[in-house]
């Protein structure tokens, strides 16, 4: 026999199994009601965390990149000895960028930043009192401290600010959230893994004697596994819809009714556009994942008689 | 093809059920194993294909060692050998056709073969009708048939039936009877272990009678040979 007339024979094969498979989803009533209620319960939850949890992180690193630092100059230092400050501190291993900002400038931002109260500084116009400043923005928050500390020791510069200790506290508080969250958003998931796989075992304990019958009617495991195989995978499918339904719905509402009241600069929702996408794939995929993994295991241990 | 040499079968819950079986069965013979509940009939009969494995001795079917045949061959032994139960074993999610096309789709039959062969053999039994039906929705003497439809759908050289008629009433057993004897004449072994004397006397075949795990008895055109 040559080859092409095996592969067809394995390929529909194959499609007797995925028929098969889907039949089984039909017959079985109310174990695959079941087992799709257990998916999807499951799999609301991980969407939820998941989605607190990625904001969350979100937040902390807009917290981050907001620290800047502020490089006061001497007020001495000529139009010369300001640009050389400029390039030397753009040499500084770390920096992204470091823009001037004079002290008229930053005058105004001060009086903007006021509100109506800034009107009082108004009549420092005349005689502005301010330093001129580069603003230093380094690549990686992290390094701001260090970065801060060489900006220290140049020439010209008359003071560096940069939120010192607050900042510092802020990173220490962000490394501990972040693996903490990690640490959660994993023990969740091995979580919905054990509920899931162990609901689909339960429908399958139910066929274990199914499963003895094909053995004992000459079919090889592989042919028994398959189905059962498009079966998981249907059923981590079909449990995933509503979760997805409640991420894109829910996104919805938070991403513009919530954010809307809220004023703070640096709660700001990961964009619905592709999170609540994203989001909705991770949570199809740990669905299908473990319905075919949950699945496959329990079939295994029947396949032994 | 069919030799047993010394077969010896100790359960691992220490029950001996076999010690020490010999027998030959030819090509296209109809054996009656007959004896006493518990003599070891059903043992003897699940050794042919595998369902037990025994402790000690030799058989070998269709020519090939069955003890040594690897885990992985063991569906492909099966596949010759057609087995009807006394508690039918269907699948019951499956339609009275689908079950016996599983049989056939087990062996990667071309979908046009299966549906020819599946009715074929169905109309063989009786069933043509009930071939959308479910196992539950059939009498027990149905269900043997589509049983015993499975068995033979995929041409086997043997079939084995393990007490077929003990659940079913003396009718539906004479039906069940007509198809194996049928199936025997096309020229398929067939061993069956019973308890009914009405069969065996009447249709006079090769009886072997096991009683305490050993043949005290093999004749060809045998009576049952127990008081019921």
């Amino acid at each position: 026999m040559n080859n092409e007339v095996i592969t067809a024979m394995k390929f529909r094969t194959l499609l007797r199994h995925l028929r098969e498979g889907v039949k089984s989803i039909g017959r079985n009533g109310w174990m695959t009601v079941a087992s799709i209620g257990a998916v999807t319960t499951t799999l609301i939850l991980v969407a939820v965390f998941l989605a607190v949890m990625l904001n969350l992180n979100q937040m902390a690193d807009n917290i981050e990149n907001d620290v800047q630092i502020d490089v006061m100059i001497e007020p001495t230092a000529g139009q010369e000895d300001i640009q050389n400050l400029g390039k030397a501190i753009q040499q500084i291993a770390g920096v992204e960028s470091a823009v001037f900002s004079s002290k008229d400038d930053e005058l105004n931002k001060l009086i903007e930043s006021m509100g109506e109260d800034g009107e009082a500084w108004e009549m420092f116009e005349q005689d502005n009192p301010l330093n001129h400043v580069y603003i230093v923005k380094t690549n990686d928050p992290k390094d701001t401290v260090t970065v801060a500390k060489k900006l220290e020791g140049m020439e010209n510069v008359q003071k560096v600010v940069y939120g010192q200790g607050v900042v510092e506290r802020l990173f220490e508080f962000n490394k501990y959230a972040r693996t903490v969250g990690l640490v959660l958003i994993i023990g969740l998931i091995f979580t919905a893994i054990f509920l899931i796989s162990n609901t689909i075992k339960i429908t399958i304990m139910a066929r274990s004697k199914e499963i003895g019958i094909m053995k004992l009617v000459g079919a090889t495991n592989g042919f028994i596994r398959w189905p059962f195989l498009v079966e998981g995978l249907l059923l981590g499918v079909l449990g995933s819809i509503i979760p997805i339904l409640v991420v894109f719905t829910g996104y919805y509402y938070l991403e513009n009714v919530v954010s809307k009241q809220i004023r703070y600069k640096f709660v700001e929702f990961l964009p619905y556009t592709p999170f609540a996408f994203q989001l909705s794939l991770i949570i199809l995929a740990i669905g299908a994942v473990i319905g075919v993994w949950g699945s496959v295991m329990s079939v295994r241990k029947y396949l032994k008689v | 093809m069919i030799q047993m040499k010394d077969v010896h079968k100790v359960y691992d819950n220490g029950v001996t059920a076999l010690s020490g079986i010999n027998i030959d069965i030819k090509r296209g013979e109809f054996v009656y194993i007959v004896g006493p509940s518990g003599a070891g009939k059903s043992t003897f009969t699940r050794l042919i294909f595998r369902e037990v494995k025994p402790t000690q001795g030799t058989i070998y079917v269709n020519s090939v060692n069955i003890n040594e045949l690897k885990e992985k061959k063991v569906p492909f032994l099966r596949r010759d050998v057609g087995v009807v139960y006394q508690d039918f074993k269907l699948l019951p999610k499956l339609t009275v056709y689908e079950n016996v096309a599983f049989a056939m789709e087990v062996i990667e039959s071309p979908p046009t073969i299966i549906r020819t062969r599946v009715m074929e053999v169905l109309d063989q039994v009786g069933l043509k009708h009930k071939a959308r039906s479910f196992p539950d929705e059939l009498s027990g003497g149905e269900q043997q048939r589509v049983s015993i439809a499975r068995a033979i759908v995929n041409h086997p050289k043997i079939v084995i039936a393990d007490e077929p008629t003990g659940n079913l009433d003396p009718d539906t057993s004479w039906g069940i009877m007509k198809i194996l004897q049928e199936i025997n004449d096309r020229g398929t072994t067939v061993i069956m272990a019973t308890h009914s004397k009405e069969i065996v006397n009447t249709f006079k075949n090769r009886v072997v009678a096991i009683e305490g795990g050993v043949i005290v008895r093999d004749e060809q055109r045998g009576d049952y040979g127990y008081e019921v």
